[in-house]
């Protein structure tokens, strides 16, 4: 389907994409992590003929996107980071032009419209104008345009950000829903979304390709140890006396310690977080200090993401780390801080999306910026 | 083209433009013919158009400011990018649309004469030539206001830039008597120019070595004529200046009170700036893609 062969950017001295090749198969949703200034966007952005490679082809069904760009760029729906919206027209005027620009004859551009509109759920806003949308419906016009003309590939450059929770939940049904007849490509550098929708995931880090697999797959490479989050009626230092008893624990972070309660995060040396929660509880039980929550945190996708975007590989298996494909991709070799893209290591909290302080703060950004408009 | 035009069209009558545009030619119209033709009561409606061309220095900007720049500025010139239209359509599309706004209030110009005829004797080729060549110019001067738009990301930089570059034209035949026609002059102030040239070329490559050839080479051609025939260079720049001036061009058809000319020269003269200016402007935009 989408075929990209050693692409390579250089924006001056800097290399933003650093020989990066990859396919892209029919008929999935792929997502394309990396911490920001990985060259998502920038790959993204060369995919969809907006911007020239330095070096590296990429071709569309076999259409070459500079050579046969007319032809490559009608199978492509792209929705730029930020969405490319005329903001003093109404969706409906808006997505008029943007299909007669894509050649959708004129008597099935109304029908066309219409679809677009019911897919996204837009058909209620057709004749405000789009300044006058809030920030998750102008996201929707966004995505209601690049499925205009019915591309065989959709991609969608972080389509979430600076929506509020629930709009990303309906903005990820919505992308499920796409992925079922279509190959969507959606960036990110939020796991826990790709983590959500994906069934590929490509993890970038400084314009190079680290790995390719399943969401399983990934987390299987590091499936070595289990992580435990705890809350309990107790002390921290009672806490720490207690856990430093247990062999199995071998690493104790303080999440918060206050009103006689306190949250930790354990590090552990079993696969099996069960085994550890057994032991947890009976441990605590014996010293009368109820425990309020236990859970056993998923981070291992999360690790596996840090780990490979990381300047310093933090284990040693790393480089041979990369799944099946790994003849394909070079490893990511250790730099000496030569490159000028610093990879951004995200919070390690989160792995729910109700408790991930990212999407709250983008929330809580999201609707600054609409009483601004207002 | 089709939907890039319509889209464009619309959006200047959706807002106040076309129809400011319009009204504020239309104003000056009306103020210049009664000026001429009714408190002087003259016959000659070309002395109209021929007066109001400088309204075009403020209008202009006005129409071509946001064209491309705003484009940029909203992030929307992705959209254009990444849809299966080539940039040369675009930017023609764009182009067609403000000609068509500056076509309406010009083809209402056309009706004044015929109302003229029916209290005297109009000689309406005459007129109608001068509006001809009024609307060539409008058309070369809205292609360097593209170019210019393409140029900047903000709105008021594209039209102080531009009305900078349409009052300098504007002004231009007049500056030229200023100048020293004395071959040497004439050599010195080629040479400023091509300084100026090779620091575009400078700054639109972003190659230090691509200027200098430039600029090497021209001014290496320049001397060598210089030397062998100094004669050719008398007077030769500040008639050179008087070529580069639209405006002068336009008064041809306007004439100086016996009836102008429908000049086919100049006629092809504006036509060659406005596909000159828009191919530059294509190039301008294409020019993100490469580098950035």
């Amino acid at each position: 389907m989408i075929e990209v062969k050693h692409l390579t950017k250089k924006y001056g001295s800097q290399v933003a994409v650093n020989d990066l090749s990859f396919t892209i198969e029919k008929g999935q949703i792929y997502g394309l992590l990396g911490p920001n200034g990985a060259g998502k966007t920038t790959t993204m952005n060369i995919m969809t003929g907006c911007l020239a490679a330095t070096a590296g082809e990429v071709k569309i069904n076999g259409y070459d996107i500079f050579e046969d760009a007319l032809q490559a760029k009608k199978l492509i729906g792209y929705l730029p980071e930020q969405p490319p919206l005329y903001t003093d027209r109404t969706s409906r005027e808006y997505l008029g032009f943007v299909g007669r620009a894509k050649g959708i004859p004129e008597k099935e551009l109304a029908g066309q419209i219409d679809h677009v509109m019911e897919v996204t759920q837009i058909t209620a806003m057709g004749n405000r104008l789009i300044k006058n949308l809030s920030k998750g419906y102008k996201q929707r016009v966004g995505i209601a345009q690049a499925l205009l003309g019915d591309p065989e590939v959709v991609i969608l450059d972080e389509p979430t950000v600076g929506l509020d929770p629930h709009q990303i939940i309906e903005i990820r049904d919505l992308i499920t829903t796409l992925g079922k007849k279509r190959t969507v490509i959606l960036s990110s550098h939020i796991l826990s979304e790709v983590q959500a929708v994906c069934q590929t995931i490509l993890i970038i880090s400084k314009g190079r390709l680290v790995a390719c697999d399943t969401p399983e797959n990934l987390e299987s490479l590091l499936a070595g140890t289990a992580t435990v989050n705890l809350t309990a009626e107790c002390s921290e230092a009672q806490a720490r006396g207690l856990l430093e008893r247990l062999d199995d624990v071998t690493q104790i972070q303080t999440l918060s310690a206050r009103d006689g309660r306190c949250s930790l995060r354990l590090g552990t040396d079993q696969p099996d977080g069960d085994e550890v929660c057994r032991k947890l509880f009976f441990a605590f039980a014996d010293a009368r200090w109820p425990i309020l929550e236990l859970s056993v945190a998923r981070a291992s996708l999360e690790q596996v993401f840090i780990e490979l975007t990381s300047n310093e590989p933090q284990s040693p298996r790393e480089p041979e780390e990369a799944p099946e494909e790994e003849e394909e991709y070079p490893p990511q070799e250790p730099e000496d801080g030569d490159n000028t893209l610093e990879a951004e290591i995200p919070r390690p909290v989160l792995e729910e999306l109700e408790i991930d302080p990212e999407t709250l703060d983008i929330a809580a950004g999201a609707e600054s910026e609409e009483a601004d408009e207002n | 083209m089709k939907a890039v035009f319509r889209h464009e069209l619309s959006s200047y009558f959706s807002g106040v433009t076309g129809y400011v545009f319009g009204a504020f030619m239309l104003l000056f119209v009306g103020i210049y013919m009664m000026v001429y033709n009714i408190s002087y009561a003259t016959t000659l409606f070309e002395y109209v158009p021929g007066s109001m061309c400088f309204v075009y220095i403020i209008i202009i900007p006005i129409l071509t400011m946001r064209v491309l720049a705003e484009e940029k500025r909203a992030k929307t010139d992705q959209l254009l990018y990444s849809l299966p239209i080539s940039m040369t359509k675009v930017v023609l599309g764009k182009y067609m649309a403000m000609l068509c706004i500056l076509l309406i209030p010009t083809l209402i110009m056309c009706v004044y004469p015929l109302l003229l005829t029916a209290y005297g004797n109009v000689y309406l080729p005459a007129a109608f030539s001068a509006i001809a060549g009024f609307f060539l110019l409008g058309a070369a001067l809205l292609a360097i206001g593209t170019f210019v738009s393409s140029l900047t990301e903000s709105q008021a930089v594209a039209a102080g830039l531009c009305f900078a570059v349409m009052l300098l034209n504007y002004f231009l035949a007049s500056l030229s008597g200023y100048v020293s026609t004395s071959a040497f002059g004439s050599v010195m102030a080629l040479t400023v120019v091509i300084i100026l040239l090779a620091l575009v070329v400078w700054l639109m490559t972003k190659s230090s070595f691509a200027g200098l050839v430039v600029g090497i080479v021209l001014e290496a051609a320049l001397l060598v004529v210089y030397l062998v025939n100094s004669t050719l260079f008398a007077g030769l720049f500040p008639s050179i200046i008087d070529e580069l001036s639209l405006f002068e061009r336009f008064y041809v058809f306007v004439g100086e009170g016996n009836g102008g000319v429908f000049d086919i020269t100049g006629v092809v003269y504006f036509l060659t700036v406005a596909g000159f200016f828009l191919f530059l402007s294509v190039q301008s935009m294409e020019r993100k893609r490469w580098s950035e």
